[in-house]
Formats: structure tokens, C-alpha cells, sequence
């Protein structure tokens, strides 16, 4: 069945179409759970619902349903929860990352900056060492929203590599399964640097897997949109054509090479739409060229989609087609059925969003 | 060893992690301190001590503890010495938006 998890700061919510005759084709919104707690990672597999929660009194837990999130639970003990000799306390998990091709794997990306790996389905994760021991760990600095992995990319046809992003930090890979990792930064810029192209330090906002594999990737930069066609060893601009290369979001679609999308906001110090009009802006050829989209969205919007506040998965009925799903920081959800070419809203007036993510069924 | 008796007492939130109760008396040694009792407390509700305290031990930030009304944060933290049948209640801050 189709849903949509829609993370907020202030709870999860549930959407599904509805089937009552009166409806028109809207969505039955259900929620909030996990009142007043943030909810900014969420992962959907075919039998279990994870979200990353986070209450400013009662600290960060990730939580699981198996019956459609109609009820959670969550580990005695934690699921993730630092070794003693690191000293560290998980403070937010800001990803989590279903391992598609490597059934009961679920990746874990927090904060402070630490990937983490589960084999038992996301009951209990084990913290990536080879990353958190990294020699360029105490130049990771935080950004505006702390400091974090934010995006995990397990290779589905390699064992062992995979591909992250922090804020700040960068991007970098493994092909070891996580014991040894190499920054992978080469085009992108820092231009916050007195070196605007160093070998890491980059604030990736975004980074996304094409739909022909993980040698091609797309990564939307604190300034800058990049694509690389070598897995990450070197990045080339694609931003020409694009109103502002600033923004969250990054998204490729599932099963069409060569489609990407974007939501643009005016710049580092202006994080809202250009002109007040929120827009994705669709690539359908790698990013050599770019397409406004989005009929739907909204005129005078002054706000803004987080990088996380978007998604899009194959669509249910097999022609390859997608479900697209954006959220706003002023609490409202859109869905598309045709790449964005249109959207349809889903709720408004929700907290602000942080996670939204999608299963079509 | 002597024991002494403390009550822990905990806001309706977090006691929905120790099966609704919002009372617990737990049986301590002598000269315990503070972070021995939410140590006992962390064993017999091991989500509740998650909900206090961060895994290096460090009280939540926005979390207060009182010993017989008093604020642990200005009387020791958890190195505080607990007497026998004290009350040590545990309240969330004012905070948020």
C-alpha cells in the first residue's frame, strides 16, 4: 500500500490515499505520533517502518513498527548508542538507509559525524570505525545544523563500497566495507576556504546515486550542483541553467538515467525560492540541461524544502514511472505522479518538515 | 552492607517506560550517590535511563533532577550523596518552541 512518512519537527505523520469515493483523490493524513519530538530520519522496507527520533528533553532513539506504524518499539538498550572509549553521545540520527540490495542491512548516519551499520534489520547498530577514526575527523566541522553524515549510498552492485556525505566534510567512499575511507571531493568547491578546492572540508548538502548505478552521482553543494561519472573521484558543474545553485535537495530518479531533480533557493544567505516561487527544476539528461517543473507549487513561498524533505521511489504499477514527494519548512506536502511535472498537495499546516519518505504499493 | 531506601519519582512521559509507574523505590547502598541510583534505576528500566542520562553518563541538558527539592546541578550533580528515604524527582525543563 502507498505511504508517505512525513517527519516533522514536532511528530510523524502518516499519509495514504484515500479511497472514499467523496475524497477526489486525496490523502488521509494521520498523526501526529511521537508528539513534540523531531522526526528527522525515516526508512521504509517491505516489513518494517524506522524513524529516527528526537526529543530536546529525553534525547534521540530510533524507534520501529512492523504493523504499518500503528505501534513502535524500540531497543531496552538503545539501537545506537557509542562505544565507551569514544566518549561520545549520539545526539540526532539524521539518516537511515535501507541496504536494498543486502536484505536486513540498514545504515545509520548521526550525529556527531558517525556512520553506523545494522545487519539485524535495524534493532541494533554497529558504529563504522574506519570512519570515525578517520585522521580527518577533528577538521569535520559542524554546519548550521550540526554535524553529521547525512547521506549513505550502498553500492548494490558492489560488496563493500559505499559512498557518504557530511556536513562539513565532504564526500568520501569505501570499497572495503568501511575500514578505510578516501575522500572523494576533486571539482567540487569550498569557496568559504582560502583553498576553494581542497581534497575535503566541502559542505555537501546532498548526494544522489543515478538510476544507471553509483558511477554516476549527483550532489547538490552549499553552492554548487555536480554531477561525477566516476563514482565520485572527480565532480564537473552542472549548475548552468539552474536559477541559483544553492539548495537541500538532491533526488535521481529510480529507474530513469540521466533524470535528477533540484529545488533551488536564492543563496547561502537568502534561503528561499527565487521570487517567491517554489519549484523543483528537472535535469533529463544528466544535468546538461534543466527544466523548470513543479506546476502545483506555490507562488509566494517563502520557505524552503531540507534536504531529507524530499523523495521520489519507483511507482506501484511497473512502467517505470515515479512517486515524488516533497515538504516544506511551512508544514505542507506535495506529491507527483509524472516526474514532477505536476503536483498535487498531500497536507498543509503541519510543523515544519523535516523527512519525507515514500513506499508505492 | 546497609542499604537505604530512595524514591525515584518520574514525569507521566517518561514513566510510560517503566510500565506507567511513576514511583520507584529502590534500595541502595550507604553513601550512594546520585548517579548510583539512576544507575538502579538504568537496570531495572533500561529505556528510562536513556531518558535521563546520555550513554557517558552526562544528565540530559534539559532534564532536572531534585534531592528532597533541591537541584542536583547546584548541590554536586550526580556525584551528590543521597541520604536515606530521600525523594529524587526528575522533571523536564521549560524549554522548546
Amino acid at each position: 500500500m502507498t505511504v508517505l512518512a512525513i517527519g516533522t519537527r514536532k511528530g510523524l505523520f502518516l499519509a495514504r490515499p484515500d479511497s472514499a469515493a467523496d475524497s477526489g483523490g486525496g490523502w488521509r493524513v494521520e498523526g501526529p505520533q511521537f508528539m513534540m519530538r523531531e522526526v528527522p530520519s525515516i526508512a521504509i522496507t517491505d516489513d518494517v517502518l524506522m524513524v529516527g527520533v528526537m526529543s530536546e528533553h529525553w534525547g534521540p532513539t530510533v524507534a520501529r513498527s512492523t504493523d504499518g506504524g500503528e505501534t513502535w518499539a524500540e531497543s531496552d538498550h538503545g539501537a545506537i548508542v557509542f562505544p565507551d572509549d569514544t566518549g561520545a553521545a549520539l545526539a540526532r540520527v539524521w539518516q537511515l538507509a535501507p541496504d536494498r540490495a543486502r536484505p536486513g542491512v540498514v545504515w545509520a548516519g548521526c550525529e556527531p559525524t558517525s556512520l553506523w551499520r545494522s545487519s539485524d534489520g535495524g534493532e541494533h547498530f554497529e558504529l563504522v570505525r574506519g570512519l570515525w577514526d578517520h585522521p580527518h575527523r577533528a577538521q569535520w566541522a559542524p554546519g548550521a545544523g550540526g554535524a553529521a553524515v547525512h547521506t549513505i549510498l550502498p553500492d548494490p552492485g558492489e560488496d563493500g563500497r559505499v559512498v557518504v556525505a557530511m556536513s562539513t566534510g565532504g564526500v568520501y567512499a569505501t570499497s572495503d566495507g568501511g575500514t578505510s575511507w578516501t575522500p572523494t571531493n576533486r571539482g567540487i568547491s569550498a569557496y568559504f576556504f582560502p583553498d576553494p578546492y581542497p581534497e575535503f572540508g566541502q559542505c555537501v548538502h546532498k548526494v544522489a546515486a543515478d538510476a544507471s548505478g553509483m558511477d554516476t552521482l549527483y550532489a547538490q553543494n552549499h553552492h554548487g550542483v555536480y554531477r561525477s561519472d566516476d563514482g565520485g573521484l572527480s565532480w564537473t558543474s552542472i549548475a548552468e541553467g539552474l536559477p541559483s545553485d544553492f539548495g537541500f535537495v538532491m533526488l535521481a530518479h529510480p529507474t530513469m538515467p540521466g533524470t535528477a531533480w533540484v529545488v533551488p533557493l536564492v543563496a547561502d544567505r537568502e534561503r528561499v525560492p527565487p521570487g517567491g516561487r517554489l519549484r523543483l527544476h528537472r535535469t533529463r539528461d544528466g544535468g546538461r540541461t534543466w527544466a523548470e517543473v513543479g506546476s502545483g507549487l506555490p507562488d509566494g513561498a517563502w520557505t524552503a524544502v531540507l534536504r531529507d524533505a524530499a523523495c521520489v521511489v519507483p511507482s506501484a504499477d511497473g512502467s517505470g514511472g515515479s512517486l515524488l514527494a516533497v515538504g516544506t519548512r511551512d508544514g505542507c506536502v506535495y506529491v507527483s505522479t509524472d516526474d514532477g511535472e505536476t503536483v498535487s498537495l498531500v497536507a498543509s499546516h503541519l510543523p515544519d518538515v523535516l523527512c519525507v519518505r515514500a513506499s508505492a504499493g | 552492607m546497609r542499604r537505604v531506601r530512595v524514591e525515584v519519582v518520574l514525569p507521566g512521559v517518561v514513566a510510560e517506560d517503566a510500565d506507567g509507574q511513576r514511583s520507584h523505590v529502590l534500595e541502595v547502598s550507604v553513601g550512594a550517590r546520585v548517579r548510583d541510583v539512576l544507575d538502579a534505576l538504568g537496570v531495572r528500566h533500561p529505556r528510562v535511563g536513556r531518558r535521563i542520562r546520555d550513554e557517558t553518563g552526562s544528565l540530559r541538558r534539559h532534564v532536572n533532577l531534585f534531592v528532597d527539592g533541591e537541584d542536583v546541578r547546584r548541590n554536586g550533580g550526580v556525584d551528590a550523596v543521597v541520604p536515606d528515604g530521600a525523594v529524587l524527582l526528575v522533571l523536564p525543563n521549560v524549554s522548546g518552541g
